[in-house]
């Protein structure tokens, strides 16, 4: 059990500031396997920041970071392997094709030379993307890129999957097999999500957190609010509008 | 880890035109320089024959056809370099690879290899141009040996600066001009410096080149080239873990 600690990601006091402004605010976030956590909060909230400082793209100000009990800033090699990310922007090279971009992806993630071929046809099975390995990611439409970019998040099975507002771009049908595919990632691993949209969050996430203005204002189960009948937009609604007008 | 990033990086070159155009046009001027100094070498080797040390065919035609590559690397770098890092910071790819479990040495030191296995390509299509000579006679090969490594040497500072420059901006046609700039003040700075002593000149990249160019393996020219090709390296290095830090 001590290889396979049960929280997986626990982040305190997480602080950032970019020159005199504060993005992030003494943030606390706990993540445990099998967890699936929605981040929410209007735009430029801190959660994509919070994310890039999660996954040691972005150096915290201040506090400290343990990825399944490793720590991200003393040991971030050793860390980042439990990590899958999906940022913002999908990173894709596009003059590659499917198959060539996730296979570096698989060796950047030190992925076995003999596994590789075994791993790549599941992640692009799990992911719709069977049939258009040989294409380029240039000519893919933008909800196929986002799948690719989900693909190169999960290719190494981690532990802890990081996505920054996965369903943007995506039909609605792909967006419930996004859906589908989170939920399901989030048995064996545990997920930390962004994302405005309400429903996406109630569907698939256990528990929520609500970020305003680089502050962590409420956390939740999600279970626990409908045992008391209460509606998430209310909430969203109570925490960051009444923050916008203190603010001012 | 090195190595996967090398491979990618002559991946990403190798499907776009431009390397392959690149390594077309420089074996056109090569071989157009080589052979305008065969047939010069072929119309005076009867007054060379009345010398007491005459010049061997690899001093006449050789020694050119390398100086003449050193300038069009010059002129080519920054087109290769630009877009190494300034296209990973553009289109946010630069996320997959600090994402990944690998450290920023390897990055750096992988983008650095992928480009100069490019130009050790380069300097092996100039090596066996002149190896064509052996056709006709015997040559100099320590001599075309210290050009080669020369010439491998110079694209490795030429890369290396790029690669620096490259990293401090998003814009790959910033980082081309930059470099150029650089290279170009680089390669002046023998100029500048009119007196024969000047400190100044030792920082001449293209000064040190021509020791080895004219087969002249010294070692102060050796150290300050690696030296410069690591002072870039480490700060590349240096920038990418500073981007991290103040983002």
């Amino acid at each position: 059990m001590n290889d396979f600690p049960n929280v997986t990601i626990s982040a305190y006091n997480l602080s950032r500031s970019f020159g005199r402004h504060i993005a992030v605010h003494r943030v606390d976030l706990e993540l445990k396997r099998g967890e699936v956590l929605g981040l929410l909060g209007p735009n430029g909230a801190g959660k994509s920041t919070t994310m890039q400082m999660l996954t040691g793209n972005l150096a915290p100000t201040s506090g400290s970071v343990q990825i399944c009990g490793i720590d991200l800033l003393k040991n971030p090699r050793e860390a980042k392997r439990h990590i899958g990310y999906l940022p913002e922007n999908p990173p894709l090279y596009k003059e590659l094709t499917v198959d060539e971009y996730l296979q570096f992806a698989a060796r950047l993630h030190h992925i076995d030379l003999s596994r590789i071929d075994s791993v790549l046809t599941e992640v692009k099975q799990r992911c719709g993307l069977s049939n258009i390995g040989k294409r380029l990611i240039s000519t893919l439409s933008k909800g196929y890129q986002q799948r690719v970019g989900i693909a190169q998040a999960i290719i190494h099975q981690p532990e802890v999957i990081i996505l920054d507002e996965p369903s943007v771009g995506l039909d609605p049908n792909q967006i419930r097999e996004i859906r589908i595919l989170i939920r399901e990632l989030g048995k064996s691993s545990s997920v930390l999500l962004s994302t405005h949209i309400l429903s996406e969050l109630e569907s698939v996430c256990d528990r929520v957190q609500i970020m305003n203005q680089g502050i962590m204002v409420f956390n939740a189960a999600l279970a626990e609010l409908k045992q008391k009948n209460l509606s998430l937009e209310r909430i969203f609604e109570q925490f960051t509008l009444r923050n916008e007008n203190t603010g001012n | 880890m090195i190595l996967t990033i090398a491979r990618k990086e002559l991946k990403l070159l190798f499907v776009s035109p431009l390397a392959w155009t690149f390594l077309a046009l420089i074996q056109l001027m090569l071989t157009w320089v080589f052979l305008g100094r065969l047939d010069a070498f072929l119309e005076l080797q009867s007054q060379f024959m009345q010398i007491a040390n005459p010049p061997g065919a690899t001093e006449v035609i050789i020694v050119p056809v390398f100086a003449v590559a050193s300038l069009v690397l010059l002129m080519a770098t920054p087109l290769f370099t630009m877009r190494l890092m300034a296209e990973e910071w553009r289109n946010h790819t630069m996320t997959l690879l600090i994402s990944a479990p690998i450290s920023m040495t390897a990055i750096v030191l992988g983008k650095f290899l992928g480009l100069l296995i490019f130009f050790l390509l380069v300097t092996l299509l100039a090596v066996m141009l002149s190896l064509s000579l052996l056709v006709g006679g015997t040559m100099d090969l320590g001599l075309l040996l210290s050009n080669a490594i020369g010439l491998l040497l110079l694209a490795a500072c030429f890369v290396s600066v790029g690669l620096y420059i490259s990293s401090l901006t998003s814009h790959p046609a910033i980082a081309a001009v930059g470099t150029l700039g650089v290279l170009l003040a680089l390669w002046i700075a023998d100029i500048v410096a009119s007196d024969a002593g000047s400190v100044i000149q030792n920082f001449s990249l293209l000064r040190h080149y021509e020791s080895l160019n004219r087969g002249l393996i010294d070692s102060f020219s050796l150290v300050f080239l690696v030296l410069f090709i690591v002072t870039f390296l480490i700060l590349t290095i240096r920038r990418l873990d500073g981007e991290r830090l103040h983002g």
